[in-house]
């Protein structure tokens, strides 16, 4: 906290401060700590009901607050008008089936509505940065398709393409590569490793792919229950102790031979006479 | 899909609409030509044309009186179902979701009740103004309903809608069954849809509402496409949802409930217009409100014109020819669609 303020990037970009928040009366978050800076790569893992989604809702503000606060840019959540924040804050939700017919194209326009006027239309810059995300999340070819005629691999693109429309400073994914393939799931991985390198882009994602968060992020957060159960670099919090706790099963972890980084191993279920041997 | 065919349809319609009014005043017990029409009419906006006393008399005074307000009606309904369609992010709801129709049906029978309805100024009987404060009422009650903790859950809105429109249906039948054989026919004739005896006072009430009405919804048209994906990516993308849906909820309500006060209650407009005329230029908002309200006014115009001739010693309700018009023609679409999206 010393260097605070001092450079740019050690302010956090967002800083969730013991947030609580749920569903009704249950509370699925218990005061969860947690800051995001420019330039950074968070990984956020977790078994089912762990509330990582929760978290996502929480940090946008679609979901009230119990307790504590969320801070964007230094200013409290509620601070800002719904259009300021999608300028610097943006969401790649979990892919759902679309009830309207939009062309690719028209769906990533809308990632420039924050950024236009009353009676704004698209502009060149607008145009721009729509073909940019295009271009970036590989659907420029897709652009004239309707959105009902996508595979979930490729709507999952686009969505990842609209919030990327809106330039945003944050961008927060709820398991982007959920549907994808394994050429497209490294792909969307390079992509956000690029992005929060060379643009200063902070991106926090989660994802239920152990290995690709461990082998990209370059920080996890592992959530066990409504709280954070283990938090630091893969190598932290990827661990055999780590994950058989929290997930309730056995598992092994090894080096990749490749980058060094754990790689999760998993057997059929394992019988007690095994695990001896 | 077909975004880039929009411009020429949208003409088409224009121009179908624009003959259809003209040919449709001709039709009628006495046939009049079309040149005959435009005459009359020309002659009303100021042009120097002479033109028979009757004609004039049919063409100015009846009939396009109620072709005006059949247009206005459907461009209303067919914006509004459009409107609660992207609300409700579902392509089967219509303008009288939650619970217009029934507050108006309401307030409309209890007019008959208690021997108002004779009473009226100008346009505005007892009647239509009873149907249009209870079905702005019902929609408010349904949302207030539907409120919990600053938010509306638009499926807790759906379902309040339902119940709260049956109870006043309940009621509805009723006072129904306390009326007298003329007053319930009365009632009855105004349920199911009527363009009869119908003058510009009742085109000039509506004309306000539907033009303040078009316009909210196209001043909000990216709004519009964006709520259509859901609440929590509008949130996202920077739609102050909560207001924003109240704002074009009010608009819908108050287009419905217009359009309701001065005709009755009229079935499947805004369902099928919206829908027909996704497949025919795609999802868009700024495309797809100018045409709902060209094809909305086509499709009344004409039902109308069959509403007036079809049975040669009266007329026919105007809602029962849209429902045996629209129900196949809903069928087929949905079967047509099947597994696919709208």
């Amino acid at each position: 906290m010393t260097a605070y303020g001092a450079t740019m990037s050690l302010t956090p970009t967002l800083e969730a401060v013991n947030l609580a928040c749920g569903y009704d009366a249950r509370e699925v978050l218990h005061g969860i700590d947690l800051t995001l800076r420019a330039g950074e790569f968070l990984g956020v893992i977790g078994p089912n009901g762990s509330g990582k989604s929760t978290l996502i809702k929480a940090l946008t503000g679609a979901l009230p607050l119990l307790r504590g606060e969320v801070r964007l840019a230094g200013r409290r959540l509620p601070d800002y008008a719904p259009r300021e924040q999608a300028r610097i804050m943006a969401v790649v939700p979990q892919v759902s089936v679309p009830v309207f017919a939009f062309t690719v194209r028209e769906m990533v326009e809308m990632g420039r509505h924050p950024h236009l006027g009353r009676f704004g239309t698209l502009g060149a810059a607008d145009h721009a940065a729509v073909d940019e995300a295009l271009a970036l999340t590989d659907t420029a070819a897709l652009s004239q398709r309707a959105i009902d005629q996508l595979s979930s691999g490729e709507l999952q693109r686009v969505t990842i393409a609209r919030a990327l429309a809106q330039q945003p400073r944050v961008l927060l994914l709820d398991e982007p590569t959920a549907h994808l393939d394994i050429g497209h799931q490294l792909d969307i991985f390079e992509l956000l490793t690029r992005l929060s390198r060379e643009q200063g882009l902070a991106v926090l994602c989660v994802s239920h792919d152990l290995n690709l968060a461990a082998e990209y992020c370059a920080r996890l957060v592992l959530f066990s229950v409504g709280t954070i159960a283990a938090s630091g670099t893969a190598g932290e919090v990827v661990t055999e102790a780590n994950l058989q706790t929290v997930y309730g099963t056995l598992v092994r972890v090894e080096a990749n031979p490749y980058s060094g980084q754990p790689l999760v191993l998993h057997s059929r279920a394992p019988r007690l006479d095994e695990e001896e041997g | 899909m077909v975004a880039r065919r929009a411009w020429p349809i949208l003409l088409i319609l224009g121009v179908l609409l624009l003959c259809s009014v003209v040919i449709s005043a001709g039709i009628g017990a006495v046939w009049i030509h079309p040149a005959e029409v435009a005459r009359v009419v020309w002659k009303h906006l100021g042009g120097l044309v002479n033109v028979p006393a009757t004609s004039d008399v049919i063409i100015w005074d009846l009939r396009l009186p109620r072709i005006a307000l059949a247009l206005l009606v459907g461009a209303a309904l067919a914006v509004a179902g459009a409107l609660m369609q992207s609300l409700f992010h579902n392509p089967m709801a219509d303008p009288y979701v939650v619970g217009v129709s029934s507050g108006a049906a309401f307030g409309a029978v209890v007019s008959v009740a208690c021997g108002l309805q004779a009473v009226s100024w100008g346009a505005l009987n007892i009647t239509s103004l009873l149907a249009f404060g209870c079905g702005l009422a019902a929609t408010f009650l349904v949302y207030g309903l539907s409120r919990r903790a600053g938010r509306v859950p638009v499926g807790t809105l759906l379902l309040t809608g339902i119940a709260i429109g049956g109870l006043m249906q309940a009621v509805t039948s009723f006072l129904l069954l306390q009326q007298g054989h003329s007053e319930m026919r009365e009632v009855m004739a105004w349920l199911m849809g009527s363009m009869a005896n119908r003058g510009w006072s009742h085109v000039l009430t509506l004309l306000p509402y539907t033009v303040a009405g078009m316009g909210i919804a196209l001043f909000l048209q990216r709004e519009l496409n964006i709520l259509a994906l859901g609440d929590e990516t509008a949130h996202h993308l920077g739609v102050n949802v909560e207001r924003t849906r109240l704002l074009l909820l009010f608009t819908a309500t108050l287009l419905a409930a217009a359009a309701v006060a001065m005709s009755g209650i009229i079935a499947f407009v805004g369902l099928i217009i919206p829908h027909l005329m996704r497949l025919l230029i795609g999802p868009n908002h700024r495309r797809l409100l100018p045409a709902c309200l060209l094809a909305g006014g086509l499709l009344l115009v004409w039902a109308d014109v069959l509403a007036r001739t079809l049975i040669p010693s009266g007329e026919l309700p105007i809602g029962i020819v849209t429902s045996v018009l629209g129900c196949p023609f809903f069928l087929y679409l949905l079967h047509r669609r099947e597994g696919k999206t709208f």
